[in-house]
């Protein structure tokens, strides 16, 4: 459980840190910000980077902030970071409703939110989080800034748009309006493992009526996704058992399944079906 | 003549915890010697193959390489021998510390590579090139037997145990139940892995190995023997251990790599095994299936059972050679009346890792397959799970109970039991009633609730015999040098206990020694829920001897009848309560060397505690999760010399039993490819997923085979959980037998579910 040998970057600024990206790119270089995946591969020799560009140092890149629509996330910005609202919207208490979900304690503590994206797992909590809400990622490199949008980053298990010199600098997700609702469940086996199906949804209420919906699905498919038929089934509809039962069956029908030994296609629809069901039960709860 | 007990009887805080909570542990990675060689093993990665050449050049010209060894190398070095139930047809199957001809499972040690640190060793074990012929792998034990290769068949033996007309009752049978059950694979997984650290020193010609376990007495002999050493001239050492549980401490091809190396290299050499490493290499267990029938009148009472298993034991034969099966075969009566039995036990090889013990072998199996079988036969009569059991067990006038089998080389006697008693005081703790109508209220609300339970006997105090030694030191501190291991369990207080109470002095001012082979002579270490029958036993009677002599001794000091003369808190005083007295520490000062008494418990037969667990289960009928909201123990261990340390044996046992239940399972893909390697994968249960269980320890049953009454505790929180499990889940489904397999994953129990469903609209 020792890794191959690699060289151990240190920049101080971003400047630094995608000159230096810019260089190992080529030779299997990583970016290391919380290390709570990348560091297990290593030492699994599952992952055997040249180069790691370590970027806990990089001044600036803490930065968690809203501007009154957006709230903008930062590449060292840890999951503990969310374990208290960091910001006066309903975004910021599903975020903090989410985060316990994440590993345990511990791996929170370290673990960074864009670190999680960039390493996109299909079960992750915050690309759930993203794909749901639509986030803007930014990318960036000595090339250039570009903007990402979630639909287009995220491009299968641990696959994502990111060119190889390209640092996920900073995530940014829309603010949720005052009367938004929220409901979040994932289904594991214990406590603190990856979910074997997640669901994130949001909606607002208007003159009655489910309004804006959006129901995301993770940990069933390769990444996750807002899944537009769930959606179709909840607007316009009365937020009751029938609509919500809906939504589940469609998301359930809709999903392409993950397999592996513990999960065939018929059980992970099944578990998409109760995580959709259950994430809008908690919405009303 | 000895004091009143002060200390046995009560729950004292631990002696072993001070260095432990201080971080001043010494588990095996924190053994190190100056200049040490590292080992890394080059495990097949492949379950079945052909082995045509390695090739360790590349990895030999990395710096920092000192050598790699494949089998050549070792050629001299025999099969690993077998310490337990080693019968004479197994031994084709033993294990070769390295790989010979054949691979036959995934992990199995093919080369070592010696080098300067680990990472260098990491490194050059990668480029270790193994050409390797593949061939099928065997993964299904229960089929027809058939070749295993060139050389092995599938089936190296079959256990055969049993009693009465078993044919003849089945003939007279009112009814037969017939049952396909099987438990999951599933071990012990220690918190920490296994090491062997060994170093010779040349100048006192002593091998010494550091990072031993449970049996160090037994391991030193038969690795000294393995690599042209004696007992005289080796020696083991047992620091802390991250837990045991039966598959930490045998002896492995690793502990004999290491020694032969350090050996071989007059270099100390040091391993450290890998978490992944762990789950492929160290002993798995538990994988079996019966196809179980009982014949039974119109009343339930049970006439006869046909036990007929497949143990799928892996690609070796290793040191427990057929312990597992055998105890499965011999224990699966249980609590109950059988007054005709049969079982013919398969010893089956597969291409997985090879198999070994885990807490409560073969019981775990056998109290799943006999509990689901007494619940049938409940739901044949028609009546409830209870009266079943109260209709068949053992009554308490029956004891001493002949089971008329053998196992372990000892013939089982069940020595003491109340076995009905203790099922009335578990119900009644677990308020059996009220839980029931509880139960039923939620059930009618649509919750899917149930409560199951299980009764088992377990078995403990294997002899054939302890040895200890009792001295007392100049400064008046008392030493207890055992033959034992302590793998967590407690054993240094419990000794300190018994020593303390038959010297009349304060626990705390003794210090037990075990493990070490260099400090006595003798020892059977700690396995099959022993240490404290036995070596408690032995620590007692030379106690008592210890005691006698320093009253003689003091008698002629102080001038006094040694009769007259008493013990208290380390001071002999006179009973008469006036004049002089001394202190133990004044004794050993002015008798230098005599303070010192040794004596040896010998015991040809096992003692039997038993239990009933009882627990209480929700199903999630969307995901098809299990969540286990009570549970309740009652457990007989005759004599509670520490009532805490008992509970948290059996509340560790809980949990592990809950791993094998619902969790925890070593699962292979169709190219006997392991899927399980990581923590990722391999489900141990968290403190979120295992309930505080309620303990009722009693005391209704002492053992009369040795003078305080003690029964072991190790196992007795594994044993029956599984089988409790099963139970509450049928209850909860209201569908009796539902359960055949363990694990329960979610994946299995949905599809049971859908089966259920599908079946009950079709009606």
């Amino acid at each position: 459980m020792k890794p191959a040998p690699f060289v151990r970057h240190v920049p101080r600024t971003l400047q630094q840190a995608l000159a230096i990206l810019s260089q190992v790119a080529g030779q299997d270089g990583r970016i290391l910000a919380g290390g709570q995946s990348l560091v297990p591969i290593m030492a699994f020799r599952l992952a055997k980077p040249a180069h790691l560009v370590d970027i806990n140092e990089v001044a600036g890149l803490d930065r968690l902030a809203s501007d009154g629509k957006v709230l903008s996330i930062g590449a060292r910005v840890r999951h503990a970071a969310f374990h208290a609202p960091v910001a006066d919207n309903r975004l910021a208490a599903l975020l903090t409703y989410v985060a316990r979900h994440i590993a345990h304690y511990p791996i929170r503590m370290r673990g960074t939110f864009c670190g999680s994206l960039a390493h996109a797992d299909p079960a992750s909590e915050w690309c759930l989080t993203a794909a749901t809400l639509d986030a803007t990622m930014i990318a960036m490199s000595q090339r250039g800034t570009r903007e990402i949008a979630a639909k287009d980053f995220f491009e299968g298990i641990m696959a994502t748009a990111l060119a190889e010199d390209e640092l996920l600098a900073e995530v940014r997700l829309p603010l949720l309006a005052s009367d938004a609702k929220f409901g979040f469940y994932e289904f594991n086996r214990r406590a603190g493992d990856f979910a074997m199906a997640a669901a994130l949804v949001t909606y607002r209420i208007v003159g009655g009526k489910i309004a804006e919906a959006r129901v995301g699905v993770g940990g069933a498919e390769s990444a996750p996704r807002r899944i537009s038929e769930a959606e179709a089934a909840l607007n316009g509809r009365t937020p009751d058992d029938t609509a919500f039962h809906a939504a589940a069956e469609a998301a359930s029908d809709t999903v392409d399944p993950l397999e592996d030994h513990q999960t065939d296609a018929a059980y992970r629809r099944d578990l998409v079906r109760a995580v959709v069901r259950r994430a809008l039960e908690h919405s009303c709860a | 003549m000895t004091a009143p007990a002060k200390f046995v009887g009560r729950s004292v805080t631990r002696l072993e915890d001070r260095p432990l909570l201080l971080g001043q542990g010494r588990f095996a990675a924190d053994v190190s010697f100056p200049s040490h060689w590292h080992m890394r093993v080059v495990r097949s990665p492949i379950a079945h193959g052909k082995l045509r050449g390695i090739d360790a050049s590349a990895a030999l010209a990395l710096p920092g390489v000192h050598a790699v060894w494949t089998y050549k190398d070792v050629a001299h070095i025999p099969p690993i021998p077998f310490r337990l139930t080693g019968l004479k047809e197994l031994e084709p199957y033993r294990q070769t510390v390295l790989a010979k001809d054949y691979v036959r499972y995934v992990g199995e040690p093919v080369a070592v590579v010696f080098a300067a640190d680990q990472y260098v060793a990491e490194d050059a074990a990668e480029l270790v090139e193994l050409d390797i012929e593949h061939l099928a792998p065997v993964l299904d034990a229960s089929g027809d037997t058939g070749p295993f290769d060139d050389t092995h068949g599938t089936e190296p033996s079959v256990i055969r145990k049993g009693y009465g007309d078993v044919d003849a009752a089945f003939k007279a049978a009112h009814a037969i139940i017939a049952l396909t059950l099987s438990t999951g694979r599933h071990s012990g997984v220690p918190m920490e892995t296994r090491g062997a650290i060994a170093r010779y020193d040349a100048v006192r010609d002593i091998l010494e190995m550091h990072g031993a376990a449970k049996v160090p007495w037994w391991n030193r002999d038969h690795i000294a023997q393995m690599i042209g050493r004696t007992r005289d001239n080796m020696h083991l050492y047992e620091g802390h251990v991250g837990g045991g549980f039966g598959i930490r401490g045998e002896i492995y091809p690793e502990d004999v790599l290491v020694c032969a190396a350090a050996l071989a290299f007059k270099k100390p050499v040091k391993w450290i095994e890998d978490r992944r490493e762990h789950l492929i290499a160290a002993n798995h267990s538990r994988q079996q299936q019966h196809n179980v029938r009982a014949a039974i009148d119109a009343e339930g009472h049970i006439l006869a059972i046909d036990n007929e298993f497949f143990h799928d034991n892996g690609a070796y034969m290793r040191t427990h050679a057929a312990t597992v099966p055998d105890l499965a075969a011999a224990m699966l009566p249980g609590p109950y009346r059988v007054p005709a039995y049969r079982a013919i036990g398969h010893i089956r090889l597969t291409n997985k890792t090879p198999c070994g013990t885990y807490r409560a072998p073969g019981r775990y199996e056998s109290t799943f397959v006999r509990e689901r079988l007494m619940d049938a036969i409940a739901a044949h009569v028609g009546i409830d799970g209870i009266e079943i059991r109260r209709r068949n067990l053992i009554a308490k006038t029956e004891m001493p109970y002949d089971l008329h089998l053998d196992t372990l080389g000892t013939h089982i006697v069940y020595d003491s039991g109340d076995y009905a008693l203790l099922l009335d005081k578990t119900l009644a703790l677990a308020d059996w009633t009220t839980l029931q109508a509880e139960l039923k209220k939620r059930r009618a609300s649509g919750e899917k609730v149930g409560a199951g339970v299980a009764m088992f006997v377990e078995k403990s105090g294997l002899g054939p015999s302890d040895t200890v030694r009792v001295d007392v030191k100049s400064d008046g501190k008392i030493e207890v040098v055992t033959g034992v291991a302590s793998i967590g369990q407690g054993v240094e207080t419990a000794m300190a206990q018994i020593a303390a109470d038959t010297l009349g002095v304060d626990y705390t001012s003794i210090n037990v020694v075990h493990g070490q082979t260099d400090r006595i002579d003798t020892g059977s270490g700690a396995f099959a829920s022993r240490v404290t029958v036995m070596c408690g036993e032995a620590t007692r009677m030379a106690s008592v001897k210890l005691r006698d002599k320093a009253l003689r001794l003091a008698a002629e000091l102080m001038q006094a009848d040694a009769g007259a003369l008493d013990m208290i808190n380390g001071e002999i005083v006179r009973r008469s309560g006036t004049g002089a007295s001394m202190t133990l520490a004044e004794l050993a000062q002015a008798r230098p060397g005599e303070l010192t008494a040794e004596d040896t418990f010998l015991s040809s037969h096992m003692v039997y505690p038993y239990g009933v667990h009882i627990a209480m289960v929700k199903v999630d009928a969307d995901t098809g999760a299990v969540a286990v909201e009570r549970y309740v123990i009652g457990y007989d261990v005759g004599k509670a010399v520490n009532p805490r340390l008992v509970e948290s044996q059996i509340a560790g046992g809980l949990a592990q039993g809950l791993g094998g239940a619902l969790l925890e399972e070593f699962v292979y893909d169709d190219h006997g490819e392991p899927l399980s390697v990581t923590f990722a994968d391999y489900l141990m249960p968290t403190a979120r997923e295992v309930p505080a269980a309620s303990i009722l320890i009693t005391e209704d049953a002492p053992s009369p085979l040795n003078p305080m009454g003690l029964k072991g505790a190790g196992e007795g929180g594994a044993n029956p959980v599984g089988a409790a499990i099963a139970s509450a889940i049928d209850d909860a489904l209201q569908s009796p037998g539902a359960i055949s397999a363990l694990p329960v994953t979610p994946q299995r129990l949905k599809f049971l579910l859908k089966d259920i469903g599908s079946r009950s609209r079709g009606r």
